[in-house]
């Protein structure tokens, strides 16, 4: 997992990443034109008001006269106004430009998600998708929009009051700057390192994130081991450890701000002992003077922002390198432009060029090794006719959901060729193998959403009757007709309201209304109670009729009703029957069974 | 309210003085900074000359000292001077709030953090049984952190805009009453309004957040679900059910933030009608001459200070309303009782006689698992005990290590009355292997070492060979060096268990207890894990837990239990003469041919 660790930043501006990401903020371009008008105006507005106070020194204090005081003050009325409505639209432009991003990120990132193979999900861990999708979206089009707008903001008001200050009075302005380079290497020396002291506070932070959470589940543990003492002692040196990096980043930040204020005071103190003695010498009139200091003040505040504003960028750039990778990662099953063209793709399938899958699977001479190069299986060979039952058995990690996976095209076998219906089945669409595919897990896995939606998933056009039908077939009907809101109650996140046999029972009836021509069968370890053992017993039978059915199994009811029993072992089929000739044959398949039978037995008798 | 703020008193507690401290630098800086403008004005009007100004006594007296007004105007780099060092004064006030504000944060996130550490490990066995992992960790992180987000900024921020707006308030009034006046007419409105406006957009918040949680459920259970979503071939499903949800959190987003557009438009354009009008009303007055030029320039700077602060109340008061529901979670964790371990009086030397007299238990009322239980196990014996689904045998060594306490009966050790002995001495004399053990994410020889001070490598290498998990440990890359869980290996179930065997046998309990943790080991492992034991602690009492018959019969004495009472107890030999549960579970065994028969010619 090596390649998870986080990267928090990264040195280099890579102005590659940044022309990709660009692509992200191109269709809206309109409002981005009008943001930076916007922001131009506001950084403008900002200069003014200066301005107008150094007017009214002027032309009323220093003349001693206020005619025209009330236009003076309905023009500074409107400014204010006009900076009002400015800053409303800016905020809000900025905030829809980086909502408008965030969702095309998003939209284009699950699209692709949906694409992409099983192997990627095999390496990837659901935490890192789900960080990227969420938190690394909403920083980079944060930072897209509020750190660029920001950094324009910035810039613009910065440009215009040097402007401002250079046609006042040059020579002062030169004089003032004289500060900059100096505010500038300390704002790069500072903002880097207070980044770092940040970046070791979060890493703490979530080592004792991890200690709480491992002193609330092995809390039990602890008790019988008598080690709270000393759990508690190897905590306090987290919160220690924190406790110093804390306060090591909050100093660094607090040195930043007096140094940075100090420089500036440098600049506003040099324009004050210039400017006054210009003013004695009666070269520059007060209000330019009192104009001008407050144009330096405000000068110097944006520069503190600017280096803020750098690193989030950088910090974004992580992001988006993050995000980008995961966008442009290409699926590893594809289906060749041939068949695209005739049969259409994932999202927009062309179904009336598909022919009916009777259900016919062939291996010939499969071989198959994992990316990271675990070879399980090698020159297999199978055939399956259609409508039978085939039921898999052996150890875990022998190969059978290997068999069953590249069946059902989730991976392609690296040596060989699967035949459905006669063809390779690379000839022919994934949606087209899939979409007359059942599946049902060894853990059942539903969606958010009411029961009568979780059925439906099997099939998307079927009509409540039917959706109540195949429910009542696997006598699902019994526990939802007791619910309060029968077909409509919610099921909770993952189906987290129901029980395992309950789900277990949805899953079935799912499958069912899909009324697939190939069903695949991940037979759940561990049983339930009883009554729902039996319902789902009696489920599956049904599920099973008339159809090509891959069944990895583990009871034996399942084992002993297949057509044909593989028991696989390192890959390969070492014995191949049904249930009466295995039996007689007293070979592994013979003690595989009476040991399971055994044990099937005695979690009876002890369930009494 | 009053118990929440004696909690934040309570963990703030050492950190008082800090705080005071950060809170004067910080208003101390405040005025610093406020002399600045007031420098510039002074020299704006000895620049002037004529206008005589009213400046403050002391004031005056630092004038004449340097030479007064017309050496300072051929020097005017003193002034220059002065600004700078004020700023450098400023700044060093204001490292001094950012140190001495963070170090009292700091200290009191961290006092809280290690109280919830403490706490949580001192609860009773039951309320971890109970308790919700996830709400658990929510309350011990992103809690503390909202807490420490306050006492970090915030309380130092209300501090200083309280000092702030009484000083700048009183300098204004001593300035010039009828701008002062004017200058605050505001504030109250500005004040209002922010407060207003952030209470309504609390809601807005939690509108955010719950779309965003929707949007997160969705995108999980596709991760999760991914093969259901192919095997169905539901990707175009996923994706528009995606939009919709991508959608409705886009457009909630949006108007939360048009929300604080606003907030942030309106209030600035309050705040700039009041500067203007602070402005004009000072210009006309500085015109007919009742204020000088300077005192204009004073009003202008220190309008936006006054200013500035009230805009953040309404934040800062929403801010302390989260805070407060924070300290509550916290609080409820800490006011839970703790499980009293060290309870009980007697620290026995124990040896293994244990004697149950018709106990009786139960861990909710109504719903007795143990009914007058009755045995005994003689020191150093092995017992073996077989039970139902339900029948207590957890219980049983639960009540043993006091995680529970029984309600009737007696148990007693060696003579002594269970509920008399220390409970911590009396875990540390029993060693308890339950199925699914837990093992810290630590190395391998930390978590066999984990119960024992100092321990050897010697100690360790030998009860994981007794263990059976040696060899299997030199096989991995590290070896004892390994770290086990999400940054090592995950080990199998069987692993696992002997993992834990190997730290519990370590600790040389006189008494050791196994519930069912061999059962993930194959049966050849368990008995060499047995017969290791038994050669290496022959006389501890050991109570074994399972359903083998091969590890039960081998035991000195088997307890058959069922319903919470026992049913059945004697050696192996004379239990398979008596008609129960123990003969029927043995005859599976050579019952099994003629079940076979019966079930193949049941398909034919």
């Amino acid at each position: 997992m090596d390649a998870f660790t986080e990267q928090e930043y990264i040195k280099r501006f890579d102005w590659g990443l940044w022309k990709k990401l660009a692509k992200f903020a191109v269709p809206h371009k309109k409002y981005l034109i009008i943001l930076t008008v916007l922001m131009v105006v506001v950084g403008a507005t900002d200069a003014v008001f200066p301005l107008l106070t150094k007017y009214a020194v002027d032309n009323f204090i220093m003349v001693g006269q206020f005619t025209g005081l009330l236009n003076f003050a309905v023009i500074y009325l409107f400014m204010v106004i006009l900076q009002g409505v400015t800053v409303y639209f800016l905020i809000a432009l900025a905030g829809k430009i980086e909502m408008g991003v965030c969702y095309d990120l998003r939209k284009t990132g699950f699209k692709r998600l949906q694409e992409l193979s099983f192997s990627y999900y095999d390496k990837t861990p659901v935490g890192w998708i789900m960080a990227r999708m969420t938190s690394d979206i909403q920083r980079l089009s944060g930072t897209i929009s509020w750190g660029l707008t920001d950094l324009v903001w910035g810039v613009t008001m910065m440009l215009f009051v040097m402007v401002a200050m250079i046609i006042m009075h040059w020579k002062l302005a030169l004089i003032t700057f004289a500060v900059l380079p100096g505010l500038a290497v300390a704002s790069v020396y500072f903002q880097k390192r207070i980044l770092a002291s940040y970046r070791t506070v979060r890493k703490t932070n979530s080592r004792i994130t991890g200690g709480f959470n491992e002193g609330i589940q092995g809390a039990r543990t602890t008790k019988t081991l008598v080690r709270e003492g000393r759990n508690l002692v190897e905590f306090q040196e987290l919160t220690g450890e924190m406790y110093s990096s804390s306060v090591t980043a909050a100093i660094l930040s607090s040195i930043y701000m007096p140094i940075v204020m100090a420089l500036g005071s440098i600049g506003t103190g040099l324009a004050l002992w210039f400017g006054g003695k210009s003013v004695i010498m009666e070269i520059m009139s007060y209000g330019t003077l009192v104009a001008f200091i407050s144009y330096t003040v405000q000068f110097f505040e944006p520069i503190r922002e600017m280096a803020r504003i750098f690193a989030e960028l950088q910090y974004a750039q992580a992001s988006a390198e993050r995000i980008l990778s995961m966008i442009e990662t290409e699926p590893e099953i594809v289906d060749s432009n041939d068949v695209i063209k005739k049969m259409g793709d994932v999202f927009s399938p062309k179904v009336e060029n598909w022919s009916v899958v009777k259900g016919e699977v062939i291996f010939e001479d499969v071989s198959f090794t994992y990316k990271d190069g675990e070879k399980v299986l090698h020159n297999f060979n199978l055939h399956v006719k259609a409508g039978e039952t085939i039921a898999l058995v052996g150890e875990t990690g022998s190969g059978k959901s290997t068999i069953v996976n590249l069946a059902c095209r989730f991976y392609e076998p690296t040596k060989g060729r699967i035949m459905v219906d006669g063809e390779d089945y690379r000839r022919k669409s994934q949606l087209w193998l899939q979409s007359n595919l059942g599946y049902v897990l060894q853990s059942p896995h539903l969606f958010s959403g009411s029961i009568r939606e979780n059925i439906r998933y099997g099939r998307l056009d079927a009509t409540d009757k039917e959706i109540e039908d195949a429910a009542a077939l696997v006598n699902a009907d019994r526990f939802i007709g007791k619910l309060e809101k029968g077909y409509d109650t919610e099921v909770g996140e993952g189906g987290g309201r129901l029980s395992t046999g309950e789900k277990q029972l949805i899953s079935y009836a799912r499958a069912i209304l899909a009324n697939p021509c190939i069903l695949v069968l991940d037979e759940a370890t561990s049983s339930i109670d009883t009554e729902t053992e039996l319902m789902i017993q009696y489920a599956i039978q049904l599920v099973l009729e008339g159809r090509t059915s891959f069944i990895i199994a583990h009871r034996l009811s399942t084992i002993r009703s297949a057509d044909r029993i593989l028991l696989i072992k390192d890959g390969k089929i070492i014995e191949e029957g049904n249930h009466s000739t295995l039996i007689n044959r007293k070979g592994y398949y013979y003690n595989l069974y009476t040991n399971q039978f055994k044990e099937e037995r005695q979690a009876q008798i002890l369930r009494a | 309210m009053s118990d929440k703020l004696k909690l934040l008193r309570q963990f703030i507690k050492g950190s008082m003085l800090l705080y005071a401290g950060a809170i004067i630098s910080t208003g101390l800086a405040t005025i610093v900074s406020m002399i600045s403008p007031l420098i510039i004005s002074t020299v704006v009007d000895s620049i002037i000359g004529g206008k005589l100004v009213e400046l403050p006594a002391f004031v005056e007296n630092i004038i004449s000292s340097i030479g007064g007004r017309e050496y300072i105007v051929q020097n005017l780099w003193i002034c220059a001077v002065m600004l700078v060092i004020l700023a450098i004064v400023n700044g060093l006030l204001l490292y001094a709030k950012g140190k001495w504000s963070a170090i009292a944060a700091e200290s009191t996130s961290r006092n809280m953090r290690d109280k919830l550490y403490d706490k949580l490990q001192n609860l009773s066995y039951d309320y971890h049984v109970k308790a919700e992992t996830g709400d658990l960790i929510q309350r011990c992180t992103s809690d503390v952190e909202t807490v420490r987000r306050f006492v970090a900024i915030q309380f130092v921020e209300v501090g200083r805009a309280i000092f702030i707006l009484t000083i700048v308030t009183i300098v204004l009034f001593r300035l010039d009453t009828t701008l002062a006046t004017a200058s605050v007419t505001m504030v109250p409105l500005i004040f209002i309004y922010s407060f207003i406006f952030f209470a309504k957009v609390k809601k807005a918040f939690k509108e955010s957040d719950e779309a965003e949680g929707r949007l997160s459920t969705v995108l999980q259970e596709n991760l999760t679900g991914v093969r259901v979503v192919r095997a169905f071939g539901r990707q175009a499903y996923e994706v528009s059910k995606f939009d919709e949800k991508n959608l409705e959190y886009t457009d909630i987003t949006y108007e939360l933030i048009r929300l604080l557009a606003k907030y942030w438009s309106v209030s600035g354009a309050l705040c700039m009608t009041q500067i203007a009008v602070v402005l004009i009303l000072g210009v006309y007055r500085a015109v007919l001459g009742e204020i000088s030029l300077g005192t204009l320039i004073v009003f202008n700077s220190y309008i936006g200070m006054l200013l500035w602060p009230v805009r953040q109340m309404g934040r800062i008061l929403t801010d302390l309303g989260k805070m407060l529901v924070a300290l509550e979670r916290i609080g409820e964790i800490l006011k839970t009782p703790d499980e009293i371990s060290s309870e009980g009086s007697e620290k026995p030397l124990i040896k293994g006689d244990i004697r149950f007299r018709n106990v009786c238990f139960e861990y909710e009322s109504g719903r007795p698992v143990l009914k007058d239980l009755t045995f005994e196990i003689s020191e150093g014996s092995t017992v073996a005990i077989l039970g139902t689904t339900g029948s207590g045998k957890s219980s049983l060594v639960h009540l043993l290590q006091r995680l529970y306490d029984y309600q009737e009966g007696s148990i007693t050790i060696g003579g002594v009355e269970l509920k008399n002995i220390n409970k911590k001495w009396l875990r540390q004399q029993i060693g308890i292997v339950l199925q699914e053990p837990f093992l810290f994410s630590k190395t391998i020889k930390e978590n066999i070492g984990i119960a024992l001070e100092n321990p050897n490598d010697e100690e360790i290498f030998d009860v994981a060979k007794t263990a059976s998990m040696h060899d299997a440990i030199l096989d991995f890359e590290k070896g004892y060096d390994t770290p086990v869980g999400e940054k090592g290996v995950t080990l199998s179930g069987g692993q696992k268990q002997r993992v834990a065997i190997a730290r519990t046998i370590i600790r040389n309990c006189p008494i050791l207890i196994f519930d069912d943790s061999l059962s993930a080991v194959d049966t050849e492992t368990d008995a060499a894990i047995r017969k290791a034991l038994k050669e290496r602690s022959g006389n501890v009492t050991t109570i074994l837990i399972s359903h083998r018959i091969t590890t039960l019969s081998e035991a000195d004495k088997i307890i058959v239990l069922e319903h919470g009472k026992v049913v059945q107890s004697g050696t192996h030999e004379e239990l398979i003469e008596r008609e129960g549960l123990y003969r029927r579970i043995w005859e599976l065994q050579n019952s099994l041919e003629d079940e076979l028969e019966l079930s193949h010619s049941q398909k034919l």
